[in-house]
């Protein structure tokens, strides 16, 4: 097969996953203007609760992932009331410290926990291998994740357009005063909206184990990811996360296979430029 | 009030009050003086520690250099350490290259990342918020990985290899106890906090405070924002570039970790730990942390984090001015309850 | 030091600079058009200021009033038109650089400087006209004359006595005061108010537009306000925007006679509830 489609293949499923990744923060940034750094975190607890699940408890791989999605939704509606709640009309700076002290106390119970090592994870024989198609070899795992992530997106989209929930969600990103002046109970409505964040961070981690590995750094080192993803595809706006998923993940993807040496340079550059050139993103509103 | 009256009440003046009001906030203070002459106690007291207490000074140099911009600039830098690092392999690169005397190597190394913060201090000059954390960030990071990628010039993951620092002043060796390592980072402290010390009482420094307080109102008033911005970034990554290149000094190694995210990270602990926009807030906070650390050395980093983290939670959420804004509201509330008990006193 | 002598320099300033403008015009501004999205906030707005003027800037709430302050001073780049101070093109200039030529704005909502002293607020603005604010080397208190002319400003206002004070420690009328104080501090040639009165008492705000009212009559005066009293009484010539278009424009009298202006404003805005 040609590397191309390998590539692009490959780049598409990993764009899922940041996607399902980083799509929960760029909604609460938009909404509450809260620089959650902790993030990952989220995923990285799904990831764990998966790893948990099916090698100590036998529990089958499909059965953990809802788990992943309510362990990452609670933990981050706790978080939320707990402290998140009492530094949005902070500035940026405390809530970034706040939140990279919560990583760091993730990072150290992870790895008191678990240990530093990579978590191994056997996924079930009917998501290895791969499949030949037309010619192009395509893993059966990496098709699930394009498959599921897609659907996920679907759902998100569908609730996000056409429900009740959804059109408050789009009032309050909109204009947060706007939407108290008309009635919405914001605050009620951004623990939901963290809740489900947080739930698809844990949903992505839980997914990613078996692309991306699992191990203690994975919350500082795909937080950079993720938080690229949102201030490229700017703040608030799903279609905007979602292409800027895809680009990262095809474009980090390609930088390792055709330049390794300079793929990570490469990608923070591109950042950089993005970010300078269109500070509220690709499809930011600001 | 009619305009005879107005002019009147411009003519009649109380110009002393207000100099002597502004010249208060200057003066030294006697716990300043008594703080400068602790800093020498090491040096009998704690012999064994003078290689600590030379880091704790070039940590406490960093975290004056970060709050100049973070504390009375309020831009905000999650990326700080890549000019302590341009700094740090500047000297670095130079002694490998056959110069190794150190005073000159600090000048080119400032220099080195004082022009590596001029370019970027335009960029800086032009954002806020969420776009320039994503910024900062994303610049330490390009460099790190930079400087991962350029192994022939950095050497790459194990660090840059045969650095030697010739004796200060053609005398004194870096010797293993520290002596002259506590030394030199302590005069360069000093020195440099003399200077910025002079920066924030100046007309510039009021700037510079106006642009923390309400950074959209300065044009209104006239101020040239950017170019003010961009020249206190430039003057702070000098600094940084100086206390990395003491840090490579007075090692004579120097490595990644030298720029990377965890310093970035390290030296905004120690500023927000010290007091942010105090001026003592970052030696202060880099004496704690670094001596804290020094403590709980036989822990696993990851643990140390743990504490770090714990630490940084409860400082933004019960002492959002760090330990030296917790003491003045303690002297205050003892002030005001012994004002109290006099009063109760003398009826 | 303070008003007087202020409005000295700024005379022979302002003749220089309009010199080359037959009408003597202090600002003028034609052709402005800015929407937000699809709503027009300036449509085809011209304005001209003659030098000296009282000037009111009245309309409905949401007009583009402030709007089209910020259209003037830079704050707001204008879709197209072009604007002038005295005879200057000033159009491309950014908002520091309109202010250091003499047209300076306050603000409708208090925007101060909250951790700072009204002094050390006021100093900063003499400062930066000055040209030393750049000066890292040399303490501020060397600087004697400024601190002085910032203190004699401040006292004009009546603020000498709570000028040590930390800026958000002040009553809110006070600041309204220092929006204005640090105004005069850049010297201006023009200056636009926003609502210098909103949110104050009645009887304050009356002391507040005597103050504005005793300004030299070499600094040009533009001023928003919604008390139709006090326009009448201050301004010599009015203009009426309305949706992002200018209504009419005139002295006191012939706005004051309009049948427009009567049916879209004055009905229904004379003697209602002050806007805060
Ligand atoms: N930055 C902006 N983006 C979008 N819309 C804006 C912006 N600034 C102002 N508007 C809108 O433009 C219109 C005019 O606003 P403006 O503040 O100029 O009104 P105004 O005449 O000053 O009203 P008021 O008397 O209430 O102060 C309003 O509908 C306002 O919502
Ligand atoms: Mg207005």
């Amino acid at each position: 097969m040609p590397p191309v489609f390998g590539v692009l293949f490959d780049g598409i499923a990993y764009g899922m996953l940041l996607f399902l990744m980083s799509v929960g923060l760029s909604v609460t940034l938009g909404m509450m203007n809260f620089v959650n750094l902790a993030h990952c975190s989220f995923a990285m607890l799904g990831g764990y609760v998966t790893v948990t699940l099916m090698n100590a408890l036998g529990w089958p791989f499909f059965a953990t992932l809802p788990v992943a999605f309510i362990a990452g939704a609670v933990a981050s509606i706790v978080l939320e009331r707990l402290f998140f709640r009492r530094f949005y009309n902070s500035n940026e700076l405390n809530q970034c410290l706040l939140t990279i002290g919560i990583v760091f106390v993730s990072i150290a119970a992870a790895a008191y926990i678990y240990g530093t090592d990579q978590q191994p994870m056997q996924l079930p024989p009917y998501l290895q291998g791969s499949i030949h198609f037309r010619g192009l070899d395509l893993a059966v795992y990496r098709l699930f994740l394009i498959a599921a992530a897609a659907l996920i997106t679907i759902v998100l989209v569908v609730t996000l357009e056409w429900t009740r929930f959804g059109a408050q969600v789009r009032a309050a990103v909109n204009n947060q005063r706007m939407a108290r002046g008309l009635g919405i109970d914001v605050d009620t409505l951004f623990g939901f909206t963290f809740a489900l964040g947080g739930g698809l961070a844990g949903l992505g981690g839980a997914l990613a184990i078996a692309m991306l590995g699992l191990d203690p750094s994975f919350a500082l080192t795909y937080l950079i990811y993720v938080l690229i993803v949102v201030s490229v595809g700017g703040l608030g706006s799903i279609a905007g996360s979602f292409a800027a998923a895809m680009l990262l993940g095809v474009a980090d993807m390609a930088g390792e296979y055709y330049i390794p040496a300079l793929s990570s340079v490469l990608i923070y550059l591109v950042m950089l430029v993005m970010i300078m050139w269109r500070p509220s993103g690709l499809f930011g509103r600001r | 009030m009619t305009s005879d009256s107005i002019a009147a009440a411009a003519r009649e003046t109380a110009p002393a009050g207000a100099r002597d009001f502004l010249r208060g906030q200057i003066r030294w203070r006697w716990s300043e003086i008594v703080f400068w002459l602790a800093t020498l106690l090491p040096f009998v007291l704690a012999p064994d520690y003078l290689v600590l207490a030379s880091q704790v000074a070039i940590s406490a140099l960093f975290a004056l250099s970060l709050d100049l911009i973070l504390g009375f600039s309020g831009i905000v830098s999650l990326g700080h350490a890549a000019y302590f690092g341009v700094g740090a392999y500047t000297a670095g690169l130079i002694s490998v290259w056959g110069w190794g005397e150190p005073l000159t190597g600090l000048v080119v190394a400032g220099i080195a990342a004082g022009l590596v913060g001029y370019v970027t201090s335009f960029v800086i000059a032009r954002f806020r918020h969420l776009a320039l954390i994503m910024i900062t960030l994303g610049f330490g990071l390009l460099l790190q990985e930079a400087a991962n990628s350029a192994g022939w010039l950095t050497g790459g993951f194990n660090g840059l290899q045969g650095i030697h620092t010739w004796p200060l002043l053609g005398k004194f060796e870096f010797d293993l106890y520290g002596y002259t390592a506590y030394a030199y980072a302590l005069a360069g402290l000093f020195l440099i906090f003399l200077v910025a010390r002079r920066i924030i009482h100046s007309p510039f420094g009021l700037a510079l405070r106006g642009i923390r307080e309400n950074g959209a109102r300065m044009p209104a008033i006239g101020a040239p924002t950017h170019s003010h911005i961009r020249t206190i970034y430039t003057i702070a990554a000098i600094i940084a570039g100086i206390a990395g290149a003491m840090l490579t000094q007075s090692t004579e190694t120097v490595s990644l970790e030298a720029l990377g995210f965890q310093r970035s990270a390290d030296v905004l602990v120690m500023l927000i730990l010290g007091g942010t926009g105090k001026l003592y807030g970052g030696i202060i906070g880099a004496v704690v942390y670094m001596v804290a650390r020094d403590q709980f050395a036989g822990l696993n980093p990851q643990y140390w984090y743990f504490w770090i983290g714990l630490l940084l939670i409860a400082v933004v959420m019960f002492l959002p001015n760090g330990i030296l804004g917790g003491l003045e509201l303690l002297a205050e509330s003892a002030k005001a309850q012994w004002a109290k008990s006099k009063w109760a006193k003398t009826p | 030091m303070g008003q007087v002598e202020m409005g000295q320099n700024a005379v022979s300033e302002t003749i220089t600079a309009g010199a080359g403008n037959a009408d003597g015009s202090a600002l003028s501004a034609r052709g402005i058009n800015k929407s937000f999205g699809s709503l027009v906030v300036a449509a085809d707005v011209a304005i001209n200021l003659p030098a000296g003027v009282r000037y009111a800037l009245i309309g409905p709430n949401g007009a583009g009033k402030t709007t089209l302050i910020n259209l003037l001073t830079g704050m707001l780049r204008p879709d197209a038109g072009r604007i002038f101070l005295g005879s200057d093109d000033i159009t491309a200039l950014p908002p520091e650089a309109r202010v250091q030529r003499g047209l300076v704005r306050t603000y409708q909502i208090n925007s101060l400087f909250p951790q700072l002293s009204a002094l050390e607020a006021v100093t900063l603005a003499v400062c930066e006209r000055r040209r030393i604010a750049r000066t890292w080397w040399r303490p501020l208190t060397a600087y004697t004359e400024d601190i002085d002319e910032a203190h004699g400003i401040l006292a004009t206002l009546n603020l000498a006595a709570v000028c040590y004070r930390p800026t958000r420690e002040l009553a809110y009328g006070q600041q309204r005061l220092l929006e204005i104080a640090l105004a005069l501090a850049t010297r201006p040639k023009v200056l636009l108010l926003d609502e210098p009165a909103a949110g104050v008492p009645r009887e304050e705000s009356r002391d507040l537009f005597a103050a504005i009212a005793g300004l030299s009559r070499d600094i040009t005066v533009l001023f928003i306000e919604h008390d139709m009293e006090l326009v009448f009484r201050f301004a010599s010539r009015i203009l009426v925007l309305v949706g992002g278009r200018v209504l009419v424009e005139g002295t006191p009298a012939e706005i004051a006679a309009d049948e427009r202006v009567r049916a879209v404003y004055l009905g229904k805005e004379h003697g209602a509830p002050r806007h805060g």
